[in-house]
């Protein structure tokens, strides 16, 4: 959990020269920065966001719409039929409006850690990197403490110490969150080390701006695709991390998550009875929204690194110039 | 009308880390005055300590020691936050000193609202327009409304230049103002800040590397020397007539036509490795200084 | 209007050739959107030993012009119309445009060279200077031994200034002068008959700059090469060039000799270059342009009165 892959290195691009190249190669007017944060349209970003869109829909409105997940039916295991689109659980429950519900939980715990991992990581990575001196070292020490803590065992650990009734959904999420907080703290330390040292930050402090209007006002401006980047890796995270954790029987446990519909499902023996219709759809669904999210993590990249643009637009260039040769 | 002393300045910073760590002197002991309507030109290579004056005049680092005295004409002195009010400074990057997200407005805009130059938001729009068009930015409506990537080099540092001057700044250090800009805009820019200096009767630092627009645009010159002062006097004197060895390299590298298909000629240029910066020739008194007498020596106005 | 054209400087010491190098009506172009000619019909000769200054300021098309000779151009730069022809010591001509990847690779560096801008970041951090040198050897001359490789490697370091001693330093335990020198000398290796230099002294020390610029004359009487110089310090440039090219806006607005330029400048944004340098050793107010009245006496408060153009009207077309 701690070590999804953070950002390494990534030095984050001062628009400055984009913009100018951007309205020097088109003839429209300049667009604003702001609008410059926005990833260009791509098939990936589009497909992304509407894998994203649809199961997020699925989460918010399906369980408005489906029966009720744990009603006992006397049916037994069956297949997909037409009162029960994705079949019955060998205890006759239906395995669509669990599979509604189920992604509610999942999206509500993504939601959770990824707000509050990122609000930790900011404090800490930030606040410590803009003020510098002894509370930079402090705050380093910690994350990297954090940092070097595995991260799996210490959620088994927590999580096994927290009494059955107490797991929660929010009490996973924060679990979850203090152990996967300090990779994305030690990116926005360097970003924040990066930019505190360009002339208009030096600049605005010269001018008298009060320190937290520098951070709020300068610097967090050029950390917003950073720090959505980091959200989105942290909500990935989570909902990885919170299935493992309920496959293993330490999740939420008065909440219904994929993770816990995939563990019922193992209990139930699901696999070699040949329910494909009680695992595969939540195991489907935690899987495309990872890539969903994965994509649209692709599209930040871009803006983050805008040489990575101009590498997709060469080959952009390529592949016209080979259709234009046939 | 502001003024301001510097004496004895020093800087070190601690290179090296863990248990060792050594002190780099990167300012020694610099003295010198800051007048209304004077401007003094702080001459160097990179390494020798300029752009770490710069800094600690603008409070951007501490000094090791010594002091920086802002006074007012009356003799009142400057302090706290009031000190941000009179001392501003203009950075050397065009590019870099202004934040690409927020347009030329905001910009002008903000040290106005924090100094209270103004009150309300129409008072403040007009005063960022009238500050623009001192700058000669026209038009100044579209120009305010504009983001620093929509500008050239040479405007941005003219917006540079104008947001300094927003507080209502008596002394102004500019650091390499034009090393950056093209060359054919730099004099444009350095006239500019000519006139305002006139206008205002301000006090400028005008840092720099180019020996022929220091003589230009400056009433005295300080020749610095990893981080000591080596030679001071008025411009001319300090060009023309140079005495210590730095001075007379730096004068005999600068580029010079005249010198037209003579570059390889045998100009007695002195040795590098023999220069001392632990003396200092003083064009005002006509005499040398050696490191311990300089804590007080003064420039003459 | 026509560039002055003059007829190369003839090399100290010989005179068979006209040329060394001619280019003729080179256009580079931008494919991008809305497309950009970064360089338009230049055409001008370079005399076998003759150092030629390139002078103009950023974006006006001195470096495109030099990658094109180079073919190092990139797309979306693509050339769009001209020649380039390299006129050897022997007598034969080579026509640059149309070479195929390895002639061109074996008449790169072999013949023409370059010193690139930002030269000192162009060395591989993880590899010595000997090693770096030695590559070039063994790349072009497959025929030395290691033997005189390493003589070599040293020798040409002596002739730049460079202690060879220095052979078995990574280039961050140089400073930027040396690894300045470093690249010239790699450069020189293979003894080319031309060697461009990109702004090679820009972000050097004024002291250190100079005597670079020295050891690169020096170099040029010695071994007889010719320079392409570009950079945007004219003043620098009068000292050194044999000629001068003036560019704005991708075109080549002026070409004659260095002593022409500095007492009689034709187009007005040569003298609008020359009057941007005020002179160190002049009388104070004086700049570096002869031939026209700026109007400003000498013995006056010169700050106000130095060009005759108004502050706004510095702003033009980039």
């Amino acid at each position: 959990m701690t070590n999804v892959a953070p950002l390494t290195e990534a030095a984050v691009a001062d628009p400055t020269a984009e913009l100018a190249s951007a309205s020097a190669d088109s003839g429209k007017p300049p667009r604003s920065p702001w609008r410059l944060m926005l990833p260009t349209m791509t098939p990936w970003l589009a497909t992304g966001l509407a894998l994203i869109g649809v199961i997020v829909l699925f989460g918010v409105v399906g369980p408005f719409f489906v029966g009720d997940p744990a009603a006992i039916r006397d049916i037994g295991l069956t297949g997909p039929s037409a009162q029960h689109l994705l079949g019955t659980t060998q205890t006759g429950q239906d395995v669509f409006a669990q599979l509604a519900w189920a992604t509610r939980g999942s999206l509500q715990i993504g939601l959770i850690v990824g707000v509050l991992a990122t609000a930790l990581s900011a404090f800490f990575g930030i606040l410590g990197a803009y003020i510098g001196g002894f509370t930079d070292e402090a705050f380093s020490l910690f994350s990297n403490v954090f940092l070097v803590i595995p991260g799996l065992p210490l959620v088994i650990v927590i999580s096994g110490f927290v009494p059955q009734e107490q797991r929660g959904l929010w009490t996973i999420g924060v679990v979850l969150a203090i152990t996967g907080w300090a990779a994305s703290s030690r990116v926005l330390r360097a970003q924040t080390l990066s930019i505190r040292s360009r002339d208009y930050v030096a600049a605005s402090r010269v001018a008298g701006e009060r320190p937290w209007r520098v951070i709020t006002v300068e610097i967090l401006p050029n950390l917003l695709p950073v720090l959505a980047s980091q959200f989105v890796f942290a909500v990935i995270a989570a909902i990885l991390g919170e299935a493992g954790l309920s496959f293993l029987g330490l999740g939420a446990s008065n909440s219904s998550t994929l993770g816990t519909m995939l563990f019922y499902a193992q209990n139930g023996f699901a696999l070699p009875l040949g329910a494909w219709w009680w695992f595969g759809p939540p195991g489907l669904i935690i899987a495309l929204f990872g890539t969903g999210l994965s994509l649209i993590n692709f599209s930040i990249d871009e803006i983050i690194n805008p040489k990575l643009k101009n590498v997709r637009l060469h080959r952009k260039q390529a592949r016209r110039a080979r259709k234009a040769a046939r | 009308m502001t003024s301001i002393q510097i004496t004895d300045l020093t800087k070190d910073f601690a290179v090296g880390s863990g248990l060792s760590r050594k002190a780099f002197r990167a300012v020694d002991h610099v003295s010198f005055d800051l007048l209304p309507g004077r401007t003094v030109a702080l001459v160097g290579e990179s390494g020798s300590g300029k752009s770490t004056i710069a800094r600690m005049l603008a409070k951007l680092e501490k000094p090791t020691s010594g002091t920086i005295d802002v006074q007012l004409d009356d003799g009142t002195p400057v302090m706290g936050s009031l000190y941000r009010r009179h001392v501003q400074m203009v950075f050397q990057d065009p590019f870099a000193s202004l934040n690409p997200f927020h347009s030329i407005e905001h910009h002008v805009a903000r040290p106005l609202k924090i100094h209270r130059r103004t009150r309300g938001a129409a008072q403040t729009h007009e005063r960022v327009l009238e500050m623009l068009e001192r700058v000669n930015l026209r038009p100044a409506a579209d120009i305010a409304a504009r983001r620093p990537h929509e500008l050239s080099g040479g405007q941005r540092q003219r917006v540079a230049i104008a947001r300094a001057l927003a507080p209502g700044a008596q002394v102004l250090i500019a650091d390499e103002p034009v090393s950056m800009l093209d060359v054919s805009i730099r004099l444009g820019v350095l006239n500019l800040m000519g006139r305002l200096q006139r206008e205002d009767n301000l006090a400028v630092l005008y840092i720099t590397h180019d020996l022929a627009t220091a003589r230009h645009f400056s009433d005295e010159i300080l020749v610095l020397y990893r981080g000591r002062v080596v030679e001071r006097g008025p411009a001319d004197a300090v060009i023309l007539d140079p005495h210590h060895d730095y001075t007379k390299l730096l004068a005999l590298a600068a580029p010079d036509p005249e010198r037209v298909g003579k570059i390889v000629s045998d100009e007695a240029a002195p040795d590098r490795a023999s220069l001392d910066n632990s003396v200092c020739f003083d064009h005002y008194t006509g005499e040398w200084e050696t490191a311990r007498e300089k804590g007080g020596a003064r420039a003459r106005v | 209007m026509t560039p002055t054209q003059e007829a190369p400087v003839a090399s100290r010491t010989r005179t068979r050739r006209d040329a060394v190098l001619t280019i003729d009506d080179l256009t580079v172009v931008y494919e991008v959107e809305n497309p950009v000619t970064a360089v338009k019909a230049a055409s001008l000769t370079l005399g076998p030993g003759e150092i030629l200054g390139l002078a103009g300021e950023s974006g006006c098309g001195k470096t495109t012009l030099a990658y094109a000779i180079n073919r190092l151009h990139r797309p979306p730069a693509r050339i769009a119309t001209g020649s380039v022809t390299f006129h050897d010591r022997d007598g034969t001509d080579v026509d640059l445009l149309a070479l195929e990847s390895e002639e061109l690779r074996a008449f790169r560096w072999s013949k023409l060279s370059m010193v690139f801008q930002g030269a000192m970041n162009a060395l591989n951090p993880v590899t010595t200077v000997r090693t770096q040198l030695e590559d070039v050897l063994l790349t072009h001359r497959r025929g030395m031994s290691k033997k005189e490789r390493r003589e070599r490697a040293a020798e040409v370091l002596t002739r730049v200034g460079v202690d060879p001693v220095r052979l078995s330093s990574y280039p961050h335990e140089l400073s930027g002068g040396m690894r300045q020198r470093v690249m010239i000398a790699m450069a020189m290796l293979l003894e080319p008959q031309i060697m461009i230099m990109d702004e090679p002294t820009t972000a050097l020390d004024v002291v250190v700059q100079r005597d670079i610029l020295r050891e690169i004359v020096r170099l040029r009487d010695e071994l007889d090469f010719a320079v392409i110089f570009i950079t945007h310090d004219l003043p620098l440039l009068l000292e050194i060039s044999d000629r001068i090219a003036v560019m704005l806006q991708g075109e080549i607005v002026e070409l004659s000799t260095a002593q022409r330029i500095y007492t009689d400048a034709q187009h007005p944004y040569t003298r609008r270059l020359l009057s941007s340098f005020p002179s160190l050793s002049g009388s104070r107010g004086a700049f570096i342009r002869t031939g026209v009245d700026e109007g400003s006496p000498v013995d006056t408060d010169t700050r106000s009165v130095v060009l005759p153009t108004p502050d706004d009207l510095e702003e033009g077309p980039r």
